[in-house]
């Protein structure tokens, strides 16, 4: 780590403020910002903590939605949105290990969109509304590809409003070493239809898979999915899996969500 | 006293006590009024040409008091290693200097050039990044068969990368080949022993010091043998003198052989110290511990059984090349040829044995010897080659090993790769793993799995190792530049209680707890009153440390000779308080009394009489309890074991998951049960890591693409099956006082291709003809397998 100073500012105006200055950095949880200074990979003057902003916190529901504070931990939303979103709820409980989920809030990792993460495959599957300090941004114009969203400098996401499908599930294939999705898919179910997001498997980061999309909402079965597949083009290859692999497990992992949904 | 604290009983360990309540005291926990920090400049290419290193902006940095690079250190020593191979051809290896500061080249991503020291470690660090190092990058070598074919060389001076060609048994060769070419049938497998990062939890760490009054200098450091360390410092690397050297390794978070060896921080911690008259810490990241830590495996094999019509194994014929990286670590010529070669016979009456060993330098860190050493890589590449061949000629894996195992009236065993096995009974072993098992449920528990859409498959292993490194003589003759005995004192307190110095130093294996259960059963005495001093050069007498299951079988061996000695003159000593001839004095129950009489004096009476000598006849006792014996065994220990495994597949995404896990070991004695099963757990679960998910990578360019946890899959919890470990059917090593054979590695021996073998079963048993997969076994690379098969 480089030296650097911190600020706790109470008020999300407080935090915009702070934020101002260009060498100050917003800090969540911490769960990806911390290793990547201790590693010396960033070397930001001034951090400010979104951890104290009360009115970032908690969680709400109302006419079918669900509203988490974007300072919200993982361990709050598994523990307190199982009865409301079931499906939320568990992919909240199976982030990380619990020292993550303590410290790592639903604002920071859609903030970051790691292209690994779990919670943007919820969002976007979801249709979730992302709310920031001076804005709404929809799901589907939020995720623009890995790491990349459309938050501007020092825009703070302070709540995501989630819309409670009839149905959901998340399934996740863990990468072994990391445990992030090696391919996570979020299948969703609606009144209006069903979206299914893919995280883990893409260049491009989280993603809705659209002919799926299409086949369930006229069958809502694993067996709608049978005659599809899923193009490799522009799937990751690394280490831990092909784009192959990542392609056939988006099939598998769909089909999974779709008999576990409830 | 009671005998339950004695040997045999599953003490609880008395050191979790402070490592549970985290109160341990590792080398980092140490603080020194005025300590600076060491942080090192190291190489982010693989292989370049250091052309020059510009020191001065970083020597302006706030806090730094001096820069270390190899310019500093060309007049000193290299760092050895420890074993000399010779070649087939009688030359003897290659041996090219290791320095303590890379010099003239770098030679691996994390070869440190430079070392800076300054008041604070974040000074170190911001000032160790404003070292300009011009390094002309060369093309590095990764791949060892390239390695061998090119002219591009990590060490130029030596004009080649291969270290050595070694061959075992050199006088086999010929009947080896003429036995394959005209056997029945011949199986060939071609396989990987994966490189594996050792990932002790405690980092590496050093701090040097030094009294510029007396000269003297003290290391505290992460050491699995201190002796060694200090032998090394003082013989080759430094010249300092051992009795001006104190090495001092305090309690150490593992270490499965990585801290076996001796590092060139260690000497720059030292150098720094004296040059500043500071003391100097320095602690490695996670990091550097990947990119520097001597890694363990890396061997790609080519095995050949022969068989004849009915099943008779007749030869195994191996090839092997065996990635050293870099430079030589102290161990890293012995690990792939005596720790492998001598192995290749496994449990087996087979008559010819022959193993080559090309071991070869890359642009990769260090390999040495890795939890097991050498004899995974032998165990795995026979037992994997066993199944393969039961499977082609139409046997039952667990039948052709019986029909070719060494039966128990056949010892002293001399194996077709040169050791003597002096006891064992692998049929024994079989019998007892397919009972525990539950072997005959198999067939039920696979048609559930099956209901389920699932593969399950058994895997069967057995294995025998060489435990116990030691025998001096033998060792000697292999190659080994030290012998490799062991030390014990044992003194008596005059108020009775017991402190016992032993050369072996204890890193997680339990000894503070096995080691008094050794002597308190002999003395017949409380064990709580008897305490291990280990890890300190100025306490003990001498030792080679702790690595190749050696602690009991050597360095216990020592401590009941040196408790013999006490006994003795504990005897004379009660002889002369009891006014009766020694040869009348019996000892027991820690009770010394007169035969045929009720005169007793009880062992806390001697050992006060022994410091208070008012009386005592000096000519024929001197005052004092304490004793020191050096020990050095006949042979090497040879535990054995029959491990089983049952693995369910997930045929669409091709996850393995163990769901069974059973290890049957001989391990002669056992002094403590309950210490022998976490051993025998903790290996297993390395084992299992190996099997299924480590996986270190190099690319091409020498980037270790797996350099951190987020891509370097470590066992957790839920990745490895409730064990069942029996350790019933010991058979007592013949050649040491307890009879002990040792524990520490068999896990991790016998577990790898026991996965394997059950991996290949339950794909088999879906129609699907997968023969080898190389580990780890991933999910990707049993999908793609079983993809390619259909």
């Amino acid at each position: 780590m480089y030296a650097f100073d911190i600020e706790r500012p109470a008020t999300v105006a407080d935090a915009v403020a702070a934020l101002a200055n260009e060498d100050a950095q917003a800090l969540g949880g911490g769960q990806t910002l911390i290793p990547t200074l201790k590693a010396r990979l960033a070397s930001p003057e001034k951090l400010i903590s979104l951890t104290g902003i009360a009115e970032m916190q908690g969680i709400s529901s109302q006419d079918g939605t669900l509203r988490i504070g974007g300072g919200t931990n993982h361990a709050t939303v598994a523990s307190e949105t199982g009865a409301i979103y079931p499906a939320l709820a568990e992919l909240a409980s199976h982030i990380g290990d619990p020292a993550v989920r303590n410290r790592g809030t639903i604002g920071g990792s859609i903030a970051n969109n790691d292209p690994a993460a779990c919670y943007p495959a919820a969002a976007l599957a979801s249709g979730a509304t992302i709310t920031t300090n001076n804005r709404d941004i929809a799901a589907d114009d939020y995720f623009q590809g890995m790491f990349t969203t459309a938050l501007d400098e020092g825009e703070i996401v302070t709540a995501v409003t989630f819309p409670i499908p009839e149905k959901a599930h998340y399934e996740k294939f863990v990468q072994p070493a990391s445990r992030f999705a090696l391919v996570g898919v979020y299948v969703a179910k609606f009144a209006d239809g069903v979206r299914v997001a893919v995280t883990g498997a893409s260049n491009e980061g989280v993603h809705r898979w659209t002919e799926a999309e299409d086949a369930l909402s006229a069958n809502f079965s694993a067996d709608a999915l049978a005659d599809l597949t899923v193009s490799a083009d522009d799937l990751i290859s690394d280490l831990h899996g092909s784009a192959e692999y990542r392609a056939h497990l988006v099939k598998v992992m769909t089909g999974r969500a779709v008999s576990k949904a409830k | 006293m009671p005998k339950d604290g004695g040997i045999g009983a599953a003490t609880t360990r008395r050191e979790d006590v402070r490592f549970l309540t985290g109160t341990g005291k590792y080398t980092d926990d140490i603080q020194t009024h005025a300590e600076c920090a060491a942080v090192f400049a190291r190489s982010t290419v693989a292989h370049g040409i250091i052309k020059s290193i510009d020191t001065s902006a970083a020597a302006d940095m706030p806090g730094v008091l001096a820069i270390f690079t190899g310019e500093d250190f060309v007049e000193v020593g290299g760092n050895p290693a420890g074993w000399l191979i010779n070649s087939r051809d009688g030359e003897p290896m290659k041996e090219p200097k290791r320095p303590v500061l890379a010099h003239g080249k770098v030679r691996h991503v994390g070869d440190a050039y430079a070392a800076v020291i300054a008041e604070t470690v974040q000074q170190a660090r911001d000032a160790a990044e404003m070292i300009e190092a011009d390094i002309e990058e060369l093309p590095a070598i990764t791949n060892m068969k390239d390695a061998l074919a090119g002219d591009n060389f990590v060490h130029d001076e030596i004009g080649t990368n291969q270290c050595f060609d070694w061959g075992w048994i050199e006088d086999n060769r010929a009947a080896t080949d003429e036995a394959i070419k005209n056997a029945h049938h011949v199986t060939t497998l071609e396989l990987v022993n994966n490189r594996l990062v050792p990932n002790a939890m405690e980092p590496r760490s050093s701090i040097g010091s030094y009294h510029p009054g007396t000269g003297d200098y003290t290391l505290h450091t992460t050491s699995q043998n201190p002796h060694l360390t200090r032998l090394l410092i003082s013989a080759f690397v430094m010249g300092i003198p051992e009795n001006k050297l104190t090495v001092i390794a305090p309690d150490v978070g593992g270490g499965f052989g990585s801290k076996i060896y001796h590092y060139g921080e260690e000497a720059l911690v030292l150098a720094a110290a004296k040059k500043l008259g500071r003391t100097v810490k320095w602690t490695a990241d996670r990091s550097e511990a990947f990119l520097t830590d001597a890694h363990g495996r890396d061997h790609l094999t080519k095995i050949e059984l022969a068989l004849d019509k009915d099943g008779n194994f007749l030869a195994f014929r191996t090839e092997t090349h065996a990635n050293v990286g870099a430079y030589l670590s102290n161990f890293a010529t012995a690990t792939p040829t005596f720790l492998h070669g001598t192995l290749m016979a496994g449990n087996y009456t087979v008559p010819l044995v022959y193993v080559n060993v090309k071991a070869v330098f890359t642009n990769t860190a260090p390999v040495d010897a890795y939890r097991g050493a050498g004899r995974p890589e032998a165990t795995y590449s026979l037992e994997r080659v066993i199944d393969m061949a039961a499977r082609e000629i139409g046997r039952d894996p667990t039948d052709l090993r019986r029909q070719n195992f060494i039966k128990p009236d056949q010892y002293p065993y001399a194996s077709a790769a040169g050791l003597e096995y002096d006891s064992g009974n692998y049929d024994a072993l079989m019998d007892k793993m397919e009972e525990v098992s539950d072997k005959a449920g198999f067939a039920a528990r696979r048609a559930e799995s099956e209901a389920k859409g699932m593969l399950r498959g058994f895997g069967v292993n057995a294995y025998i190792e060489a435990c116990g490194i030691a025998p001096s003589n033998l060792v000697g003759i292999l190659g080994s530049r030290v012998g490799l005995y062991d030390a014990a004192t044992v003194r008596v307190n005059a108020t009775g209680n017991l402190s016992v110095m032993v050369g072996a130093h204890s890193h997680g294996q339990g000894h503070e707890t096995v080691f008094p259960q050794v002597v308190a059963e002999m003395l017949g005495i409380d064990p709580q009153s008897i305490d291990i001093v280990h890890g300190d050069t100025s306490k003990i007498p001498f030792g080679m440390g702790t690595y190749g299951s050696r602690s009991l079988a050597v360095c216990g061996s020592a401590v009941v000779r040196a408790t013999e000695k006490i006994i003795n003159k504990a005897k004379k000593i009660a002889a002369h308080m009891l006014e009766a001839a020694e040869a009348d004095i019996d000892f027991t129950d820690g009770e010394f009394s007169v035969a045929g009489t009720d005169k007793k004096v009880s062992f806390g009476e001697v050992a006060l009489k022994a410091y208070i000598p008012h009386n005592f006849p000096l000519e024929d006792i001197e005052p004092g309890l304490e004793e020191t014996a050096f020990y050095d065994p006949a042979n090497f220990t040879y535990p054995s074991g029959a491990y089983c495994c049952e693995v369910e597949i997930d045929p669409e995404t091709g996850k393995v998951r163990v769901d069974r896990m059973t290890a049957v070991d001989d391990f002669g004695n056992v002094i403590n049960p309950m210490v022998v099963t976490g051993q025998v757990h903790g290996g297993l679960g390395q084992g299992i890591g190996q099997a299924l998910l480590e996986n270190t990578t190099y690319d091409e360019n020498g980037q270790l693409l797996s350099a951190s946890y987020m891509d370097y899959a470590m066992p957790r919890a839920d990745d490895v099956p409730y064990y069942i470990v029996d350790h019933s059917q010991g058979n007592a090593c013949t050649h040491n006082p307890l009879g002990v054979k040792g524990c520490g590695e068999a896990g991790a021996i016998g577990s790898p291709p026991t996965v394997v073998n059950a991996v290949i079963d339950a794909i088999q048993s879906g129609g699907i003809n997968v023969t080898h997969i190389d580990m780890p076994v991933s999910p990707h690379r049993v999908w793609a397998a079983m993809n390619n098969a259909k």
